[in-house]
């Protein structure tokens, strides 16, 4: 047994783990809110990622100055694309919600690639130095800076849905819409909001994985990896969203691990997330926190 | 009595049978002969090329056509088409290979193994629906595309498979004009069978599974039976379709059968119409024309400086990719029943013309 190696893939899955989870947050908030099940949200780490990019390397200011510029077009951008796009899809059935947004994530998976090309682009340096020692572990900066963020977004949204009245808003929608509207609560508003800070947040997620990786098309394959972790999460359940995204982010790393040392399949670590997703939807469909949805006739 | 026969104005059915028979009105069955018999003429004076689309029509067709039966028809969602469409493909290379089994036989002796596969992967439909079933199916595709890329003895692995032309009697159809008749036929027993389904017991019972299950289950229809059952259909004309497509091509590669592939097979049957036969059809043929009329417009400004320039030349592969994100997501908001409906418009249109009212 390796210990150092299976002790390393347990720290990069608890910081996979929490990106997951952050974007596992962003696509139930949005389902909670909206009742949209959002097919593009790697779509909106892809976006993020390559507007940063193009601001950084067109103007040549900050990397703080031009990651806030990229969170202002994320919040034009999701915004616009629920009034223009996703307003007329409500009330249609379940297939169309899913199927618009799975042609949009085509759509801007294409004009991305057209725009900065398909090769992986890095990013400029950000951090001084590239890696840092955490207890006898070399883990890039970029990482601990995105676990930091993190759980700074993680404690953000809580408090916001707990004392901001927009979260308030937010809440009292996804538990009733007509019962929220005749108190007062502009749903347009609350739509809208939910969408701008899912992309918002999403972009975050996209840069951070973008400065370790670089910027490239393969990032838009977080938002497929989301649906495992959603799903075991329970899909209307914020905390299972992040719970679900750590689980997922140390099983593919420990998959990965069984993989090296005993199995020697190569790629387990890709699939495993979906057998899990399969035996889950078998015997748990509503997985950790989700509602159980009771219909009456 | 000249009577009421000869004041009829539009469509008036008084028997079941009436309203049950595949075509609505002789002149409709008319149409569909004359259709027919206008593509079997084809191949005498198009070139190759474009009988290389309407083969690509005929067996992506086929596959759409069991899409449709399982969203349009039954209201499940399958976003793994493409992986049964790949599986066919390499089952019925693998039976003439490696069983020896004639390319005839073997076709729809892969339609139904891609049916076993396709109703153990439905098995958790019997459970879940919805949002919860896309993904299921979803997850589906991946650990399907992984077997193809794993299991060499079945797909040849990397370097991918081969797949003898199609044969029957010692006559080989390997080129583009003899292929086209194969396709042609089996895209009209496809089609027949598949109107022939709707108006069945089974297809009346998926129907009313994807109107209202509860009260389809109240009327005695066996949810369960009927939702694998309808993903065994629809992964069986996916089979077919698929095999057609290997024994046209004479290769499958485990590349392409991707989820880009399933996301278009809903796209064609979005497009086409929802719960339409037709439907089907018209959807995979816009889908399949849909680049290659952006490819002619694009060398039509080819001699302005807006067509002759870099990056709008680099660019075509991806406007073609993002033209079928465009289109499913424009006929979503603009015309949800899909090509289906704008014709039956066209049709009632000209029934009544001109005294439309």
């Amino acid at each position: 047994m390796n210990y150092e190696l299976l002790f390393q893939l347990v720290v990069n899955g608890i910081i996979i783990g929490t990106l997951y989870g952050v974007v596992a947050m962003c696509f139930t908030l949005i389902y909670k809110s909206t009742q949209i099940v959002n097919f593009a949200q790697g779509e909106f780490l892809l976006i993020g990622a390559w507007v940063c990019w193009w601001i950084l390397g067109e103007f040549q200011i900050p990397f703080f100055f031009g990651f806030l510029l990229c969170l202002a077009f994320m919040m034009v951008f999701g915004i616009l694309l629920q009034v223009v796009v996703l307003k007329p899809m409500i009330g249609e059935p379940i297939i169309s919600v899913i199927m618009v947004t799975i042609g949009l994530s085509i759509f801007f998976q294409a004009v991305m690639k057209w725009m900065f090309g398909v090769f992986v682009k890095p990013f400029p340096q950000v951090f001084e130095v590239e890696s840092m020692n955490v207890l006898g572990l070399q883990v890039q900066t970029a990482y601990i800076m995105s676990f930091i963020i993190s759980i700074v977004i993680m404690i953000a949204f809580a408090w916001f849905f707990k004392y901001s009245r927009m979260g308030l808003a937010m809440r009292a929608t996804a538990f009733n819409q007509q019962v929220a509207q005749s108190l007062g609560i502009s749903i347009k508003q609350v739509f809208a909001m939910s969408w701008a800070i899912s992309a918002m947040v999403s972009a975050l997620a996209g840069v951070v994985v973008g400065i370790v990786n670089g910027v490239s098309s393969s990032l838009s394959f977080f938002g497929i990896k989301v649906f495992p972790a959603v799903i075991l999460g329970g899909l209307d359940s914020i905390i299972g969203a992040i719970l679900g995204g750590l689980i997922i982010g140390v099983m593919e790393n420990l998959a990965q691990y069984v993989d090296s040392e005993l199995l020697h399949l190569n790629n387990l670590y890709a699939v495993a997330p979906f057998y899990l997703l399969v035996i889950i939807l078998m015997i748990k469909p509503y997985g950790l926190f989700g509602t159980k949805d009771i219909e009456r006739v | 009595m000249a009577g009421h026969d000869s004041m009829r104005c539009g469509e008036f059915r008084t028997t079941y049978r009436a309203d049950t028979t595949i075509f609505p009105t002789p002149w409709s069955r008319n149409f569909a002969i004359l259709g027919v018999a206008v593509a079997a003429t084809c191949p005498l004076f198009l070139e190759p090329y474009y009988l290389n689309l309407m083969i690509q029509i005929a067996y992506l067709g086929i596959a759409a056509l069991g899409l449709n039966i399982l969203v349009g028809f039954t209201g499940q969602i399958s976003l793994g088409h493409s992986a049964f469409f790949g599986f066919g493909a390499f089952a019925s290379a693998w039976l003439n290979n490696v069983w020896g089994i004639p390319v005839f036989f073997a076709i729809p002796l892969a339609g139904l193994w891609t049916t076993a596969v396709g109703m153990i992967v439905g098995i958790p439909a019997g459970r879940i629906k919805g949002l919860y079933l896309a993904i299921a199916t979803l997850a589906s595709q991946f650990i399907l595309q992984d077997f193809f890329a794993r299991a060499e003895w079945f797909t040849g692995g990397a370097s991918g498979a081969l797949a003898e032309p199609f044969s029957i009697f010692g006559y080989t159809f390997d080129t583009d004009k003899s292929f086209f008749y194969v396709a042609l036929t089996y895209l009209i027993v496809a089609y027949v069978a598949g109107a022939n389904l709707i108006r069945s017991r089974d297809g009346r019972a998926f129907v009313a599974v994807r109107d209202h299950y509860l009260s389809a289950e109240i009327m005695g229809v066996n949810l369960t039976k009927y939702r694998i059952l309808s993903f065994g259909v629809s992964s069986f004309y996916a089979g077919v379709g698929g095999a057609l497509f290997g024994h046209y091509l004479g290769f499958v590669s485990v590349e392409g059968f991707d989820i880009l592939l399933s996301i278009q097979f809903l796209g064609m049957i979005i497009i086409g119409g929802l719960g339409s036969v037709m439907g089907a059809l018209m959807g995979t043929a816009f889908m399949v024309l849909l680049p290659e009329v952006m490819e002619g417009l694009v060398s039509l400004m080819g001699s302005t400086d807006w067509g002759s320039a870099k990056w709008f030349v680099d660019g075509v592969p991806y406007m073609k990719e993002a033209a079928i994100g465009l289109a499913i997501v424009l006929f979503l908001i603009f015309e949800p029943d899909g090509l289906a409906h704008r014709w039956r418009l066209i049709k009632a249109y000209w029934k009544l013309y001109p005294f439309s009212y």
